[in-house]
């Protein structure tokens, strides 16, 4: 209820994915509980799960997209947005959290305008707040994509974003 | 299988292996508080209320879904038990909004009753975070307030089995699961049917039919418009139930002078109008059966079970009637016929249908119903609804009258009436196709064959030497099972009728709310059915052409059946609609 959560980011998806899918699919449909590795492998093919690939789901094994959307909301591994150009990834592990890393992630959403899980209209930037990504000694950190930036304060977010949001 | 002997409050029970411990325990009249079991639909253990002791069990047991085993020693009413139900209670309360004055389950809610039955005082004991939600009233038959959901999903559950639909389901977990539809869409933009199954199985308020009643009221205040209302076959089998009456008691005449009380200038009956969907329908059988259009034909009386093929099953549409419901045709007949009769002005004429169903809201604002330019029905309420006006202005239901309907389009034959129960349509198409195909009159009017409150049920009748298959079925999930079969060649038939609630429109989404247990231990459909089917015993006429009306309507103005003028009036077309 409420507000859509179709993904803004125009879903552009190839004959190509959308084939393996629907291999897969007739591959395993007969399988009892076949949904959920159907929608891993989905999730492989295209990076998420819109609303697209959710209806091929459902049509092929004949359920409601309701009941496939029910799973994708329930799991915690399934994600209904792409990921952005740059992926931001805020750790909030024990060593990041008592460094305050909870005030770098709600920069970062207000900066952003997300929350976790989500991606910027423009599909430039999502958001994660991840577990502990093994680099404590620069606590707190987040990272762009394969970029890390260590030992930060909230004042440091919007200069680091700035720097990607023109390239 | 083999029976199972326990011990229920230190009673012996026997009852078969494999039977849950409510089962047992209702079976020797034990009650057990439930929330989200629905017999036969819904046994998921997730609400704990109807938890029990099991001796030597490690912690409490959710009984509607625990099997019995032998020697089993179970306690439904221990001060742990009883304990256990109010902290769930308060717990369910913890994110309910508790606004019961404004709601219209007030004194009619299960979680509410419950709470009075455990003594919960204190309805903030867990006071805290609570999730916020939009009230969803996008489409025009009803409202979901997820403010007030308890997640029992019974709405769900009934949607997906006795639907076939499941275009609501929980979604995300946790604190924020809510019931919805897939990625927050509203039910205007999902292939929802309209049926309002899901309501009529909520336990509390937090799915309603939208309220037009004071739509209603205001029409009756206005002194330019002539208000006319008529009630569907059903609801007079279900109106008294919401004044505390019998299941299955027959309150016409009450209705109709609770309706004259209420100050609408004509009190007249759909009952008519479905003799006159029999005419056309009827007639529409007759051709097609001739060769003229493909078989089998489908009735679409129940709009919701029309949406359901609009979205399902949109291949076929060209099977459907084109008959209009009942309800479509006495709209146009007010605006037409009455209008000129009666010398007014047609666009003064306020139309008011009473019916057992939620889609009927949606069928009147269906563009392919319109008559030069014109809705057929203004205001469509439900047996609920009507239920409410009456209350409201103060009547005492029980010790009303019987009056009858006004005469110009009231005196429905029997056949009229018992189109509200599954097979209904069928029957009442038969006493007249029969007839006309014979061409002679026939002594039997009744069949059996197609009675009762079964899924899916079949008959071939002799017609004048041809062999007519006839199906009937109620639930689209059935429906959706039948059709397929259709397609696969494994079943095939000449006439099928098509009712999207289970049991027709006596168990429809626009009638009076029985609780759970109430659904679980009376035979509510075939109950609501007898109304109808003994009203329709003792009518002089039991055959949609014998009717008067029926016969000056035609003579006087609209022809034969299926002329133009019938053709322009009373049919109407379907749309494909997509999954």
């Amino acid at each position: 209820m409420g507000k859509s959560t179709i993904s803004k980011i125009p879903f552009k998806g190839t004959a190509e994915q959308e084939q393996k899918l629907r291999d897969y699919i007739a591959a395993n449909k007969d399988v009892q509980g076949s949904l959920m590795p159907i929608m891993q492998e989905a999730q492989e093919i295209y990076g998420y799960l819109p609303i697209e690939v959710q209806k091929i789901i459902a049509d092929s094994l004949n359920i409601p997209l309701e009941e496939v959307y029910g799973v994708a909301t329930f799991y915690a591994q399934f994600t209904l947005n792409p990921k952005g150009q740059y992926r931001i990834g805020v750790c909030l592990g024990t060593a990041c959290y008592v460094k305050g890393s909870q005030n770098v992630f709600d920069k970062a959403c207000s900066e952003l305008g997300i929350g976790s899980g989500d991606v910027t209209d423009d599909g430039k930037f999502s958001l994660e707040a991840t577990r502990c990504i093994g680099c404590c000694g620069l606590a707190p950190v987040m990272t762009v994509n394969d970029d890390v930036y260590g030992r930060l304060t909230a004042d440091d977010v919007p200069k680091i974003l700035a720097k990607y949001k023109d390239m | 299988m083999a029976d199972v002997t326990l011990k229920i409050n230190g009673l012996p029970v026997t009852v078969p292996a494999g039977t849950t411990i409510l089962d047992a325990a209702n079976s020797v009249g034990i009650k057990i508080p439930t929330l989200c079991f629905l017999k036969d639909i819904n046994a998921i253990g997730a609400c704990r209320i109807c938890v029990v002791e099991v001796k030597g069990a490690r912690s409490l047991v959710a009984s509607c879904v625990y099997p019995v085993a032998p020697n089993m020693e179970v306690f439904t009413n221990t001060p742990a038990v009883r304990k256990s139900r109010k902290t769930t209670l308060e717990l369910i309360l913890s994110t309910h909004d508790k606004k019961c004055l404004s709601c219209v389950r007030n004194q009619n809610c299960e979680l509410q009753t419950l709470c009075n039955e455990y003594g919960v005082e204190d309805v903030d004991r867990f006071a805290g975070a609570k999730p916020e939600y939009e009230v969803e009233d996008s489409n025009p038959y009803l409202v979901r307030d997820n403010n007030k959901c308890v997640l029992c999903r019974r709405c769900v559950a009934v949607c997906r089995h006795n639907q076939g639909v499941g275009v609501i389901g929980a979604n995300e977990r946790g604190f924020a699961t809510n019931i919805g539809a897939a990625f927050g869409l509203e039910l205007k933009d999902v292939p929802c049917i309209a049926c309002g199954q899901c309501i009529v199985h909520c336990p509390v308020g937090a799915l309603r039919e939208r309220d037009d009643t004071q739509k209603v009221w205001d029409a009756i205040a206005d002194p330019e418009k002539h208000v006319v209302i008529a009630p569907a076959p059903s609801v007079r089998a279900t109106l008294g139930e919401c004044f505390d009456m019998p299941i299955g008691t027959n309150v016409e005449g009450k209705m109709v002078a609770a309706m004259h009380r209420l100050g609408f200038d004509a009190v007249v009956d759909v009952d008519v109008a479905a003799d006159f969907t029999i005419m056309e329908e009827g007639t529409e059988f007759i051709k097609r059966l001739g060769g003229e259009g493909p078989l089998p034909l489908i009735t679409s009386c129940s709009p919701g079970w029309v949406k359901y093929c609009e979205h399902y099953f949109p291949e076929f549409i060209p099977n459907l009637s084109s008959a209009k419901s009942p309800q479509g045709m006495y709209g146009a007949l007010m605006k037409s016929y009455y209008a000129e009769k009666m010398g007014i002005d047609p666009a003064k004429i306020c139309v008011v249908s009473v019916m057992p169903c939620t889609a009927k809201k949606f069928e009147r604002t269906r563009e392919q119903n319109l008559v030069d330019g014109m809705e057929d029905i203004d205001i469509s309420i439900t047996t609920r609804e009507l239920s409410r006006m009456i209350k409201l202005a103060g009547l005492d239901f029980t010790a009303l009258p019987d009056e009858e309907f006004d005469p110009i389009f009231g005196g429905a034959t029997g056949a009229g009436h018992i189109f509200g129960a599954t097979g209904g349509v069928m029957e009442a198409a038969l006493r007249t196709v029969v007839e006309i195909l014979e061409k002679k009159t026939m002594d039997n009017v009744e069949y059996h064959d197609v009675r009762g409150i079964e899924g899916i049920k079949e008959a071939t009748y002799n017609v004048a030497g041809t062999e007519v298959k006839v199906a009937v079925v109620s639930g689209t999930a059935n429906a959706g099972k039948l059709l397929t079969e259709i397609k696969e060649g494994k079943r095939n038939y000449h006439f099928i009728e098509i009712m999207a609630c289970p049991g027709g429109c006596v168990n429809g989404g626009g009638q009076p709310l029985q609780s759970a247990y109430t659904r679980a231990h009376v035979d509510l459909k075939t109950l609501r059915a007898k109304a109808l089917y003994s009203e329709d015993e003792a009518c002089v006429f039991r055959k949609s052409h014998e009717n008067p009306v029926v016969k000056k309507v035609y003579d006087e103005y609209l022809g034969e059946p299926g002329s133009h003028k019938a053709h322009h009036l009373l049919h109407t077309t379907y749309v494909a609609r997509g999954k």
